[in-house]
């Protein structure tokens, strides 16, 4: 019997019982959306946070305070990187600006309104290096930043949850009880994990002395000349702290250095884990849905026994026999992939348009599922099909 | 020329492994059946008949001895070339009519056609339909034929192919009188045109409308020759 042949009984077949068929077509459509909603929303989430990273810029290192280890106790972050550490490695050969900062929760009010933010202390080069710009007034000079003024640069989400509707530029706001002057606010950048939309930036040398009482900063925020020589950089920026901070060669260091690519890289491996680990949770309803098919396969095979014993009565091979079973299957099966694959899309679109996070389809899991579900179609139509093929043609002729 | 069956020592036996359950269903049978011949296989329950029917049509392979089908022997080929067998030489007519329900009367004559790869098989089978006078029945499903005409949409399907023996199996059993009589008419108008006939049944009339009858008792071939002569020695309970 012809392919097309074969192709067109296997319809006949699945269209005489359409209720069955969409039943059993359900398992794979259920099993195929999961997964295929599983891996789009991953991707997208991974998408918005690389692009987030990415927008800092290839050329940029990040260094952090480590933590503090005693024993196997982990302490919180040490307190040992300075603004003198920012200066010395602005020193460095190949270093275009260093930006340090300071960062720490707190209040802001501005009459009845009250918003909790994270208020940043920074230097002018912070604006550069993370490519802020200021939607209204100006970034902070160094004469402000020096002079410990209190003023401050909102971010677009805080001044719009304190000023709905009126405008912040020079007004007061209260942070930690003192007064500041707002001198700028930021362009909006949209969203992503803490995005400097949510900050409030003061002058580092007011967040250091007058708000919070300290002497550390949290991070430091380099850019290089030449992001070719980002490793050799590293390198010598690690020397540097390391002799400033008087370490002992088999003393770890207490602060990390991260380039962009490195963030990425963890950041894709951590986002991959969870989106393989969710795919694999989604899988699992394909293979109830595979098991789904070949069960009905077994019924139908049973029900349609002397349907078999006729064809072969009259001259259909056991491969015919075996091929129109085999094909019935992969049809369903396949068909609830198609199906499958537009759902999963379609609720992965819809959940990220609702959470307002990106959505991409990637080609792999369009491949994956349509070739999953051919797969499951064959592995689990080959045995009903060869059970079928495997009668005894009189047997069959009998059987009522 | 060469015979359209010869069968030498044919046998079969069920179970034959376990002594103690075996069944020689068919014991020990030589036969020879030329082309054109019309020919009636009776005997009582447990005879046999079923069994031969099943060796002569190729379902089934015997335990022992040869099936001769036009000269080729049929009694240990494959199970891919036992279908093709059946496909092409040999055409089927069951009691309970055997039509796939949910095709058509021309799809169910035409089935055959889709195994063999034949071109325009639409076509052949409309004529096979005509020639059993129920073209204009084309597009009915089985469930909308009566006994009479599902049993001649059967027996079109089994001429399609324009097999060499026809083999028939109580073609009259699950009919009315009247409509038996008229399949039996057609069987014998395909004779006449010169397929080989060959009827199981446990209907002596229509029995006695076949040139010669073979009479089977346990496995064995008790008589076999006219009707006049073999029906008339025919023990009572024979049906």
């Amino acid at each position: 019997m012809s392919i097309f042949e074969t192709l067109r009984t296997a319809m006949r077949a699945l269209l005489s019982n359409k209720m069955r068929s969409v039943l059993t077509m359900l398992g794979v459509v259920i099993g195929v959306g999961a997964v295929v909603a599983m891996l789009a929303l991953g991707e997208g989430t991974k998408a918005d946070i690389e692009k987030n990273i990415r927008s800092l810029g290839s050329d940029v290192l990040t260094v952090r305070p480590g933590q503090a280890q005693m024993g196997q106790v982990r302490g919180g972050n040490v307190e040992t990187l300075k603004v003198e550490d920012a200066e010395a490695v602005g020193e460095l050969p190949g270093i275009l600006q260093v930006a340090p900062s300071a960062q720490a929760s707190a209040q802001i009010k501005f009459l009845s309104n009250n918003v909790s933010a994270s208020v940043v202390g920074v230097t002018p080069e912070y604006f550069e290096v993370q490519k802020l710009v200021t939607q209204y007034g100006a970034p902070f000079s160094e004469t402000q930043v020096r002079g410990r003024r209190r003023v401050a640069v909102l971010g677009s989400n805080v001044a719009m949850k304190l000023f709905p509707g009126s405008e912040p530029l020079n007004q007061r706001v209260k942070i930690r009880g003192l007064s500041f002057q707002i001198v700028g606010v930021l362009a909006g950048k949209g969203e992503g994990f803490s995005s400097p939309d949510d900050q409030v930036l003061v002058p580092l040398l007011t967040h250091q002395t007058v708000l919070f009482g300290r002497d550390y900063i949290t991070t430091m925020t380099i850019q290089v000349e030449n992001e070719n020589d980002l490793d050799n950089t590293k390198l010598e920026i690690e020397g540097l702290l390391r002799s400033r901070h008087r370490l002992r060669p088999e003393e770890a260091s207490d602060f990390n250095i991260s380039s962009t690519k490195d963030v990425l890289a963890t950041v894709g491996q951590i986002t991959g884990m969870l989106t393989a680990f969710l795919a694999a949770l989604a899988a699992i309803s394909l293979l109830v849905g595979g098991i789904g098919i070949m069960n009905i396969m077994l019924v139908s095979v049973r029900e349609r026994t002397r349907e078999i014993g006729i064809r072969m009565a009259i001259g259909a091979r056991r491969g015919d026999v075996l091929l129109q079973f085999l094909i019935e299957a992969v049809v369903v099966s396949l068909l609830g992939g198609v199906i499958g694959l537009g759902v999963g899309a379609g609720i992965a679109f819809t959940l990220s348009k609702v959470a307002g996070t990106g959505f991409v389809l990637p080609l792999y899991a369009v491949a994956l599922s349509l070739g999953v579900s051919l797969a499951t179609g064959v592995g689990f139509g080959v045995w009903p099909a060869r059970s079928a093929s495997r009668l005894d043609p009189v047997e069959a002729l009998r059987y009522e | 020329m060469t015979a359209a069956i010869q069968l030498e020592g044919l046998e079969k036996i069920y179970h034959e492994d376990q002594p103690n359950i075996a069944v020689r269903a068919v014991n020990g049978i030589d036969l020879t059946i030329n082309h054109g011949e019309a020919v009636a296989i009776v005997g009582p329950s447990g005879c046999g008949k079923s069994t031969l029917m099943q060796l002569l049509g190729c379902l089934d392979r015997p335990t022992r001895g040869s099936y001769r089908l036009e000269g080729q022997n049929v009694s240990r080929l494959d199970d891919d070339e036992l279908a093709h067998v059946r496909n092409r030489r040999i055409g089927f007519v069951f009691q309970s009519f055997n039509l796939l329900a949910r095709y058509s009367a021309l799809e169910n004559v035409a089935l055959p056609l889709m195994y063999s790869s034949v071109d325009n098989p639409a076509q052949r089978a409309r004529a096979v339909l005509e020639r059993v006078g129920l073209v204009n029945r084309a597009g009915h499903l089985p469930s909308e034929l009566s006994g009479g005409q599902k049993q001649r949409v059967a027996i079109a399907r089994s001429l399609v192919n324009q097999p060499a023996i026809l083999l028939a199996d109580e073609p009259t059993g699950a009919l009315d009188s009247r409509t038996g009589e008229e399949i039996i008419q057609l069987l014998l108008e395909l004779n006449a045109a010169g397929t080989t006939l060959i009827v199981v049944t446990h209907d002596l009339a229509l029995a006695r409308k076949l040139k010669r009858v073979v009479r089977l008792r346990d496995g064995k071939v008790e008589a076999d020759g006219p009707p006049e002569q073999v029906l008339a020695e025919a023990p009572a309970g024979v049906q």
